[in-house]
Parts: C-alpha cells; sequence; structure tokens
C-alpha cells in the first residue's frame, strides 16, 4: 500500500503541477491533431459503428426538434376557444386533433428516446472495447520493451497509464464524440426551425442566449487560473504531508513538530484561499446556466406576448419558443464540456500512444539458429558495454568458463554485479565484443532460447499472487504434482506447505505471511522445476534467521550441483570454493582470477575480503 | 458523517442559518418569476390589455431572474468559503493529531491510509459538504414549495407531476442498486488489473527469464475481460439513464398540456379558459423546477456515500486519543547521565496475542556501545523502539539518565535522543537544513557543525562534489542521491544533534563494509562520552561493542562480549558461523 503512495508520486509531479497559465491542469495534450489522427487510425474497424451512431444521435435531436412545432399546433388548437387571443370568432377544441397531436408528440419523444438510448449503447461498447484494446496493446508491449526503457520510467507511470489514462479515453471518448454529434444537430435544428417559425423570436431567442454565454464565457476564462492554483496547492499539500507522516518518527524526535505544524498551516491556509475561489467560480456556472435559461425564458416571453398582442403571431409560438430555446442553449453548454472532453481524450490517448510507439526490442523471428542440449560452457570475448552509450561500464572483458564450473561475482554494494546477470541473460545487448555458450554467440539465436538455458534466482524473490503450486510451475507446462512436491522436499519446504490450510494450493497473498526466508526457498524450487543446464543465483543477506538461512544456503548448493554457475556471492565459502572468481567496482571487472591468486595479487579484492572479515 | 460535523462551529451553524435564509429567497424569485408570465397571458388575453404593462412584467421577470442569480451567487459565496475552512480545518485537526500519535496510532492505520485520509478524504467531504449545502437545502424547499403551490391549482396536474416524479424517483433507485454493487466491484477489478500488471512490471527479469510473456498475458487478459465486462454493464447502464428521463420531462409536459386542453374544454366561460391557459404555462416551468430538484437530491444521494465514507475515515483518525503522553519530568540527574537500563521489559503490540520481547533486562553506562543482535522477528528493532517512546513497555520500565522514559516530558527526552532508522528519511531541502535538522538538542547548529556531522558522517566527499555542496538540493524523499548517502547524511543529522544517545536501528546497511568500518571509528573517536545503542544484521558492525545482547524470538539468549559470547551463547555462535568462517571467527 504504501509502495503504492510512492511510485505513483513520480507520475503526481509530472502531471500535477506546471501546466502553463490559462487551462486545466495537466490536462493539455502536446499535438491535438496529431494524437486524434492516430486515435481514429487505432480504432478503425469501429469507424463504421461510430458513424451509425453518429447518425443515430443526430436522428433523435431532429425528432427532438420537430416536437415543438407540434406543440404550438396544440396549443392553437387550445386558444381557439379563448376569444382574447383569437381576435375572432371561438371554436370549441377537436379533441380528436388534440389526441392526433398528442400522439405524434408520443411517437417523437419515444422515438427520440429509444433512437438516444441504443447510440449510447453503441457508443458505450465501441469505447469499452477500445480501452480493453489499448490496455492489452499496452500488456503486451511491456514484454517487447528492452530493460533499458524501464531505467527511465517508473512502474507507477507504466501503471498509471493503463488505469488512469485508458480510463479518461474510454470516459471522455464516449461523452465527447455523441455528445458532439447531437449537439451540432441540435443547434442548427433549433436555429432553422425558430427562423422558419418567427424570423423575430428567433433572433430574440438567440440574441439572449448568446449573450448569457458571452457573459460565462469571460467568467470561465477569468475563473481558469483559481483552479491551476488550486489544483498546484492541493499538490502541495499532499506532498507536505506525504513527507511528514512518512518521517513522523525523525520529525518527533528531532523535536521538529512545532515547526512542521507551522509549515502545514502556511500551505494549507494557501489551500484554503485558492480552494474557496475555484469552487466559488465552479459553483456559480450552475446558476449562470438557472439565468441564461431565464433570460431566454423572458425574452422569448416578452417578445412574444407584444407580437401576439399585434396579432404577429399565435400563442402557440410563445410555447413552442419556450421549448426552442432549451433545446438552443443545451448543446451550447454541451460544447464546453464536449470541447474540454476532447482535450483529455487527446491527452490521455497521448500518453497512451506514446508508451505504444517506445522502440521494441529487435524482431527475432528470422534467427534459425537454435541451442539444444547445452553443455554450459560459456566465454567472453572482447566484452564491451554500457547503460548508457555515453558511459561504457565493461570495458574489455574476456573469460572463459568450462561447462559445471562455479563462478563468483563480488564486489561493494553498488558495484553493478547484476550487470553480468543482465548481460548473460540478453536483457541488455552487447556494445562490443560476444557472450558465446557453448560456442554460440548468445545473440544469434532467439532471446527465448536464451533464456532456456538459465535458471534464475533473485535476491529479491518475486512471488506472485496465486496457489504455491502455480508460483513453483510458473510457465512450465507438463509439470506434474509429484515434480513439485520432490522440487519442495529438496529445499525443505513440503513439511510447512502440508501444514497450510490449502496446502500447495494455499494462495500467496497479502495476508499470507510467508517469511523472507520461505520465499527465497520457493523461488529455489522454482528454478529447480526449471531445470536448466546454467545458473544464475544471487545469495541472500543475512536477513533471515539462522536457521532458515542454513536451509536455504543448501538448498542453493545442491541447485548449483552439475550446473555452470553464476554467483552474486555473499557468502565466504561460496567465494572460496568458486572456480572463477570476477571482482566488480563501478561497473568494471576489474579483477579475475581464483581466491588464493587474487589474495596474492594484493589488489581491490583483497582489501575488500580484509576489510569484510577482518576482525578487530 | 454526524463524527466529524460536530467540528463546525457556532458561527458555521449561523452561516448555514444565513444560507437557508437566502436560499429561501432564492426559491421564492424563482417561483415568482413564471407567475408574472402568467399575468402576460392574461393580459394578452383580455382585449384592451396595454403594451406597455407587458413590458413592465417582463420587467418584474428580469429583476426575479437576477435577483435568483444573485442570491444564488451569495449562497455559492457562504457555502464555498464555509465548505473550504470546514474542509482546512479538518485537514489541520488529523495533521495535528497524526503528529501527536505514537507508532502503535500509526501503524494500526498505516502512513498510506493516514496521507489518503488527510488529502483526498478531505477533498470528498468539502465536495460532499458544499453540494450538500447548496442542494440538500435548496431542493427539498423547491419541491415542496412547488408542488403546494400546483396542488392549489387542479388534482390532475398534481397527480402528473406526482407520478413523474415518483417514476423518476424509481428509475434512480433502481439504476442505484443495479450500478453501484458494480461500481464497488470494479475498484476491485482495477486493482486486479493494477496488480497483475504490476506483477509483471516487479518481476520483469523473471518473467523473461522463464520465457513466461505468454503465461503474463494470458493472465492480463483475464483481468482486462472481466474489468472490460463491467464497464460495459455500468456504462450501458448509465446509457439508459438520460433518455429515460428526457422522456419522463417531456411526457410530463405533454401531459399538462393534454389537461389544460381537457381542462379548458370544459371550462365554464371564456374567463375561466383563460385562467387555466395561463397556469398551464406556469405549470410546465414549475414542473421543470420539480424534476430538477428530483434529480438534483437524487444524485446527492448517490455521491453522498462516497463522501460519507471519506467523512468516517476522518473521523476516526481525530478521534483515536494518542497512548503516549507527556511526562512531568524535564531534567535528570547529570550524573547519570547517558545511562540506561532495561528493567524486566515485556512488551506485545496492541491487541496482538504474543509477547514480542519477554522480560529483558540489561544496563548500559555513559560512553558505552551497546549492541542488539539476532534474527529477523527476535525484536531488536522494537527494543530500541522503547527508548525513544515510539512504544511504551507492556510490563517492567525503560530508563534513560536513571529516570522512567514515561515520567519524561517527550520534548526532553527526545533532546537526550539521536536516532538513525533503519530507512532513511530525508525531506525536501537542502543538505544543510536536513543534517541540521529540527530544534532539538543543541542550541541552532552552525554552519561549522553542519560540516563536522557531514565528515564524521562520512559524507564530505559526495557532499562536497554535489551541485551547490552543503546548499545542494535534496528532492523529497531524498530521491535524487543514492541509499548509502541517504544513510550517511541521516547519521550526519543524528551527529549534529550532539545527543547523549545514540540508537542506530541498523543504519549502516546501505553502506559498503569499508565505510561502514571507517564510519564507526570515527563516529566513536568523535562522540566520545555518548552511549550508543546499535541493531546490526552483520557481526562484522557489532563485534567490538563493549556489550552485546543476543536476542532469540523475543528473549535475552546471552550478554556479553564478542568473544565470551562465542564460547557460552549457542544462538550468537549459529549466527557467527553463518556469516564468517571458523578461522576467521578463529575458535
Amino acid at each position: 500500500m504504501s509502495e503504492e503512495t510512492r511510485s505513483r508520486q513520480p507520475v503526481r509531479a509530472r502531471r500535477g503541477p506546471g501546466p502553463g497559465p490559462g487551462m486545466g491542469p495537466g490536462e493539455k495534450p502536446k499535438e491535438f491533431k496529431k494524437t486524434w489522427s492516430k486515435l481514429i487510425k487505432y480504432s478503425k474497424s469501429f469507424l463504421p459503428t461510430v458513424a451509425v451512431a453518429m447518425v443515430m444521435a443526430a436522428l433523435a435531436s431532429v425528432l427532438m426538434i420537430l416536437a415543438p412545432d407540434k406543440i404550438k399546433e396544440l396549443i392553437d388548437e387550445i386558444t381557439n376557444v379563448i376569444p382574447g387571443l383569437m381576435g375572432g370568432v371561438p371554436t370549441p377544441i377537436d379533441m380528436h386533433f388534440v389526441e392526433t397531436i398528442a400522439l405524434i408528440l408520443v411517437c417523437l419523444y419515444v422515438g427520440s428516446a429509444i433512437l438516444t438510448f441504443v447510440m449510447g449503447w453503441i457508443m458505450a461498447t465501441v469505447t469499452q472495447k477500445i480501452s480493453k484494446q489499448m490496455r492489452s496493446d499496452i500488456s503486451k508491449k511491456i514484454n517487447r520493451l528492452p530493460f533499458s526503457y524501464f531505467n527511465k520510467t517508473s512502474y507507477g507511470d507504466v501503471l498509471s497509464r493503463i488505469t488512469n489514462d485508458v480510463d479518461t479515453v474510454g470516459q471522455t471518448l464516449n461523452q465527447s464524440v455523441s455528445t458532439l454529434a447531437s449537439a451540432v444537430t441540435m443547434l442548427f435544428g433549433a436555429l432553422i426551425m425558430m427562423l422558419l417559425t418567427n424570423v423575430t423570436m428567433a433572433l430574440t431567442a438567440v440574441g439572449a442566449s448568446i449573450l448569457g454565454f458571452a457573459m460565462m464565457a469571460i467568467i470561465v476564462k477569468r475563473s481558469q487560473k483559481f483552479f491551476t492554483t488550486q489544483q498546484n496547492e492541493l499538490g502541495n499539500v499532499n506532498g507536505y504531508v506525504e513527507e511528514a507522516y512518512t518521517g513522523h518518527n525523525i520529525l518527533k524526535i528531532y523535536n521538529a513538530s512545532s515547526r512542521s505544524k507551522r509549515e502545514f498551516e502556511e500551505i494549507n491556509s494557501r489551500l484554503y484561499v485558492s480552494g474557496w475561489k475555484s469552487m466559488f467560480f465552479s459553483g456559480m456556472m450552475m446558476p449562470l446556466m438557472m439565468f441564461i435559461s431565464n433570460f431566454g425564458y423572458v425574452a422569448v416571453c416578452v417578445v412574444g406576448a407584444v407580437l401576439t398582442m399585434d396579432g404577429a403571431i399565435t400563442f402557440g409560438v410563445i410555447a413552442a419558443f419556450m421549448i426552442y430555446v432549451r433545446l438552443f442553449t443545451q448543446p451550447l453548454s454541451q460544447f464546453a464540456q464536449a470541447a474540454s472532453n476532447l482535450q483529455r481524450t487527446a491527452a490521455a490517448s497521448e500518453r497512451v500512444f506514446e508508451f505504444l510507439e517506445e522502440e521494441e526490442m529487435d524482431d527475432e523471428s528470422q534467427k534459425v539458429r537454435r541451442l539444444a542440449e547445452v553443455d554450459g560452457e560459456v566465454e567472453f570475448r572482447n566484452v564491451g558495454f554500457g547503460y548508457t552509450p555515453s558511459k561504457t561500464v565493461i570495458h574489455d572483458f574476456s573469460a572463459k568458463v568450462k561447462a559445471g564450473q562455479k563462478i563468483a561475482i563480488v564486489g561493494p554494494t553498488g558495484a553493478g554485479k547484476t550487470t553480468l546477470v543482465n548481460l548473460l541473460m540478453r536483457f541488455y545487448e552487447l556494445d562490443r565484443g560476444e557472450i558465446l555458450l557453448d560456442g554460440v554467440p548468445i545473440n544469434e539465436v532467439p532471446r527465448e532460447n536464451v533464456h532456456e538455458q538459465f535458471c534464475m534466482v533473485l535476491q529479491d524473490t518475486w512471488l506472485f499472487e496465486g496457489t504455491i503450486k502455480e508460483n513453483i510451475i510458473y510457465s512450465k507446462s507438463g509439470v506434474s504434482d509429484e515434480d513439485v512436491v520432490s522440487a519442495c522436499k529438496t529445499v525443505g519446504l513440503d513439511h510447512f506447505i502440508r501444514t497450510l490450510p490449502d496446502g500447495y494450493d494455499t494462495v500467496l497473498n497479502d495476508t499470507a505471511s510467508l517469511s523472507e526466508g520461505q520465499k527465497q526457498l520457493l523461488t529455489i524450487a522454482r528454478a529447480i522445476i526449471k531445470d536448466s543446464p546454467l545458473l544464475i543465483l544471487d545469495e541472500a543477506t543475512s536477513s533471515v534467521d539462522t536457521r532458515t538461512e542454513r536451509i536455504v544456503q543448501e538448498a542453493m548448493d545442491s541447485l548449483t550441483k552439475n550446473r555452470t554457475s553464476f554467483i552474486i556471492a555473499h557468502r565466504l565459502s561460496t567465494i572460496k570454493n568458486a572456480d572463477l572468481i570476477l571482482v566488480l567496482r563501478d561497473g568494471d571487472i576489474i579483477e579475475n582470477g581464483t581466491h588464493s591468486a587474487l589474495l596474492a595479487q594484493g589488489g581491490f579484492y583483497a582489501e575488500l575480503y580484509n576489510s569484510q572479515f577482518e576482525t578487530s | 458523517m454526524k463524527s466529524i460535523l460536530k467540528h463546525l462551529r457556532p458561527k458555521d451553524w449561523a452561516m448555514i442559518g444565513v444560507i437557508l435564509v437566502f436560499v429561501v429567497i432564492q426559491v421564492w424569485f424563482d417561483l415568482k418569476l413564471p407567475e408574472y408570465m402568467k399575468t402576460i397571458t392574461e393580459l394578452v388575453g383580455t382585449p384592451g390589455s396595454e403594451m406597455s404593462e407587458v413590458w413592465l412584467n417582463g420587467e418584474y421577470m428580469l429583476l426575479c431572474a437576477l435577483g435568483s442569480l444573485a442570491t444564488a451567487i451569495i449562497v455559492g459565496f457562504i457555502a464555498s468559503k464555509l465548505g473550504t475552512s470546514y474542509s482546512q480545518r479538518l485537514r489541520s485537526m488529523q495533521f495535528n493529531k497524526v503528529d501527536s500519535f505514537s507508532m502503535a496510532e500509526i501503524n494500526k492505520f498505516s502512513i498510506a491510509s493516514l496521507i489518503t485520509r488527510s488529502t483526498n478524504d478531505v477533498t470528498q467531504v468539502q465536495m460532499g459538504f458544499i453540494m450538500g449545502l447548496q442542494i440538500l437545502l435548496k431542493a427539498p424547499i423547491l419541491m415542496v414549495w412547488t408542488v403546494i403551490k400546483i396542488s392549489g391549482k387542479g388534482f390532475e396536474w398534481t397527480l402528473a407531476t406526482g407520478v413523474s416524479m415518483a417514476v423518476i424517483a424509481m428509475i434512480f433507485i433502481a439504476m442505484a442498486m443495479l450500478v453501484i454493487p458494480k461500481f464497488r466491484k470494479m475498484q476491485v477489478l482495477i486493482d486486479n488489473i493494477n496488480r497483475v500488471a504490476r506483477e509483471n512490471l516487479t518481476g520483469l527479469p523473471v518473467v523473461r527469464a522463464y520465457n513466461a510473456e505468454d503465461h503474463q498475458k494470458s493472465k492480463f487478459e483475464k483481468a482486462n475481460d472481466e474489468l472490460t465486462a463491467t464497464y460495459l454493464y455500468t456504462t450501458r447502464a448509465i446509457a439508459v439513464l438520460l433518455p429515460a428521463i428526457t422522456l419522463i420531462i417531456n411526457a410530463l409536459m405533454l401531459a399538462i398540456y393534454w389537461i389544460a386542453a381537457v381542462l379548458i374544454n370544459d371550462a365554464v366561460g371564456p374567463d375561466e379558459a383563460l385562467d387555466i391557459l395561463a397556469n398551464t404555462f406556469v405549470f410546465t416551468t414549475y414542473a421543470m423546477l420539480v424534476m430538477m430538484s428530483v434529480m438534483m437530491i437524487m444524485i446527492f444521494f448517490i455521491m453522498l456515500p462516497r463522501a460519507q465514507v471519506a467523512a468516517r475515515r476522518i473521523g476516526e483518525v481525530i478521534d483515536t486519543e494518542p497512548s503516549i503522553k507527556d511526562g512531568p519530568v524535564t531534567e535528570s540527574d547529570p550524573a547519570r547521565k547517558g545511562e540506561i537500563e532495561f528493567r524486566n521489559v515485556s512488551f506485545k503490540y496492541p491487541d496482538a496475542a504474543d509477547y514480542v520481547l519477554r522480560d529483558v533486562s540489561f544496563s548500559a553506562k555513559q560512553g558505552e556501545t551497546i549492541a542488539f543482535i539476532g534474527s529477523t522477528g527476535s525484536g531488536k528493532s522494537t527494543l530500541i523502539n522503547l527508548v525513544p517512546r515510539f512504544y511504551d513497555a507492556t510490563e517492567g520500565s525503560v530508563l534513560v539518565d536513571g529516570v522512567d522514559v514515561r515520567e519524561y516530558k517527550l520534548e526532553s527526552l527526545y533532546n537526550k535522543i539521536g536516532y538513525i532508522p533503519q530507512k532513511s528519511v530525508l525531506f525536501s531541502g537542502t543538505v544543510s537544513s536536513n543534517v541540521a535538522f529540527g530544534d532539538g538538542g543543541s542550541a541552532q547548529a552552525t554552519e561549522e557543525d553542519v560540516r563536522d556531522a557531514v565528515r564524521i558522517a562520512q559524507g564530505k566527499d559526495f557532499v562536497e562534489e554535489m551541485n551547490g555542496t552543503y546548499d545542494a538540493e535534496i528532492s523529497r524523499g531524498g530521491t535524487n542521491i543514492s541509499g548509502g548517502q541517504k544513510q550517511r547524511l541521516s547519521i550526519a543529522r543524528a551527529v549534529c544533534k550532539k545527543p547523549e544517545i545514540f540508537i542506530f536501528d541498523d543504519s549502516f546497511s546501505a553502506l559498503d563494509y569499508k565505510t561502514d568500518r571507517t564510519l564507526r571509528t570515527v563516529l566513536k573517536k568523535e562522540t566520545q562520552g555518548a552511549t550508543s545503542m546499535i541493531v546490526a544484521q552483520r557481526i562484522g558492525t557489532i563485534m567490538d561493542a563493549d556489550k552485546i545482547v543476543v536476542l532469540d524470538e523475543g528473549k535475552v539468549a546471552g550478554i556479553g562480549k564478542h568473544k565470551e559470547l562465542l564460547k557460552t551463547c549457542r544462538v550468537y555462535k549459529e549466527i557467527a558461523i553463518s556469516q564468517l568462517s571458523e578461522e576467521e571467527l578463529a575458535i
């Protein structure tokens, strides 16, 4: 949970504060048009369906726009009874006519509702399918990206693309596209119908609405900066709280509470100031909308009344215009919403596409050479490597390892011991030279083929939520239950697993507490099941209790038997018994040889060895 | 909700009263406006009316609209000020409360949860509160008032309006029942997909080494399918909502006109007919108002649970009483400075069944180094946490300078201690601001003190290489420097404080053996007179300590020096052998 919060931090920092003035924080895409054309291309197969939905949305609007004209006829029929409104001889209401009109109206309303509903259903389906496709593509992409990508990107960032950004795309796409279609139709439809019914009234209604919206636009523009400030201040408060809570012990013991409280109050009151302003302005939108609609209503009523008294229009026209005004102002307010949604869609999908367009690892489908029945002979030939082109860490390393030998990798923390693992497994490609496995350069066969040759046990035990059995078998197929049990017997876990409530089917999650040592043993069992001719092993430091540690060590020792083993070594016994010791410092292999040879050399290894195990 | 509403001050309630008054005025304007339409209709319908009267009534209508806008703005102003100052207070109360918490309370909530409670939850409550002030006060008044106005004028219209209200309410309730459980499930499914993706990311080397890409893919697709299905369900369900509501409102309008036709048809004389017609227009407007208020109330109740959950979570924090309280003692006997004693100390975590520490006794004199070793879970870290009172001993007592730690005023106790945590914590600021952190210990540290402390903590080289040296910026959480560097600055911070007692909770783990060794040697020389408590994993770190306490499952398995313990203590010997070879141990 706490890890969750932390990993999300850089994302928040990136998207929260800092956008330029005059826009919603972090919502603006860099390239609006380009992203939208990418999005359209991406959802190509859905375009015909979307077109159908848009036509339906437009049709639904058309039906809505036709209704007021029928209302007009209805009212005119009713007002026929009232002499003052007729200016002639009153006629009784033709109830049959009223019923017919009502029936037509019902048809229009129901028709429009059905069309809107079907359109909504289609758009919901399409956008969710697009979102699903995006999530799927991101997930596949993760496994096609080179490791180097993840050095510059945090996990939180990738995860936030899968959830937050794709969600945003799904929601905003759903709302913006169909709304836009129906709003445009509604706006022009209402305008045409109004003009056809009565020009003076039409001008009145349009004039009143536009005046209202002009006011609103001014206020929105002026209030933008408050929203940005508020987002920034919110980010500051969140950041401060996170820091203070995480460092609670330190704050207390260094008596920094009062200062921290003072600072917090300061940030908090800044948030209050920007907060109430932005709340106030966003809260004003509703009353303003209400006013605009009232204003239009008043204008239509008064001008309509004057015209009726002149005999220029009938009363039904007023009734119709009361509805037209509503139909006309509604799309105007929707445009603002849809426009910001289109922006958000673009901003979010931009981040999705950015990820999907990252450079992938080379395609290896044309590599026909395969390693089979490997003995385990490894040769490093003039290997040169750097994580970034500007900084070479391994300069020129050559060494030959016979099948079944044990290679210890030693060096101080941060010396880059995992670099060798990364190169052997082809997680990274060499800059120069080559690594040969049984005489075959590993870059001449597909990566998977290289991976098949190695068992790997890393210090960071990686288990996933699933049963113990699933964790041990992992991706290997055709593993019997007996194999699993025997692997667990080898690492001494069988008894413990049997004591668990569901045995081998116990689900590992946050609540099932395995000790670090037991987790380590599970990953060793996983490696035993994989049973590959070579081994990469990272010995754990002594973070487990002594008894378990001994069991782990025994299990590790049994794993190294008959395998060419590369061991990131922490134990003296491993180091001493190694056939070859590779000494690393600042990423480079600076010395190599056997224990006694290296000690005699009196170099860095000797110094390291002495400081580490020296007694006072 | 109640638990945090009590933190509204009388002044706030008075403001809510003011809002209420303005809301009533606003509703009066809203309802008054259509009535002028009625007058206009009558004017138009009565032959010989003056045109100027129509204009006059039009002006009244406009005044009503403006009046409604003005009152709404006033309500919005007061509500947003009230809501945000309330949330400011909630944040502040939580921050101060958390500050007073001990580890027991913090762990009960977890840091991540406390952060969410102080930030997101407050925002949720603020939104709910402001929305509530505006909707909950206005909508019912508007609804009831309007219904009363309509019901006076005709049973048929009232019935039509009532039925539509009921239908809309039912649609919302049905929708809530169908969709809300799915929303809850959705959160689980989102977590799920997040977990699978995170799993793949954190286990990238393993996934690739085991060629398990397809395995991961099928797992992800399963989670993706489930999530998509739920999304589809909810978005499709919501697609029903909008057309349904529009349909009902339109149907109500139509019903009102239809009823008008029937009523006018039956009317006696043109005057009554005109009256009915005039009312018709008023009622269509009223009907819209009623429908809107019903919908607002419904929307509010759909949003409410989120705010309620947030409010409850905030209330939990504010109502939690810190278990660690100040004592009276500020001065201790100078003659016993730097002394530490554990007297039959037992400890168990609140609500835990089993003891973590059992009957631990030992003592250390000024200037001594006392070390603690044992396997994971043996209680080492817990033990030293009792000294600065992160927790209080369940039984027995912990004495510093001959005084029980519970007797001290916390500030005075803290001033004696330089604590270096397992996981280094740095704050955003500069190297100097981190090293000269807090108001504890000696008077405000000088530049000299900072340099000295950094030098002792073996940080001189890297700090002086940094851009800006001692004024170099440290980003939040110290993410711009390495783990080992963080640890050294964290040690420098303690050194700079010049405390009587140093507590190192496995604080050398991120350092390589060589730096670890040099650091301890220099530290020992430069901080003579200070007592040190060291928890360590590596035997090498502690074997020259004056006293080593070996812990095994919470009990003391042996106390003594390295050489003695090798001979007498089985547990110690096991640990030693696992780390060093026999010849190095020289036994």
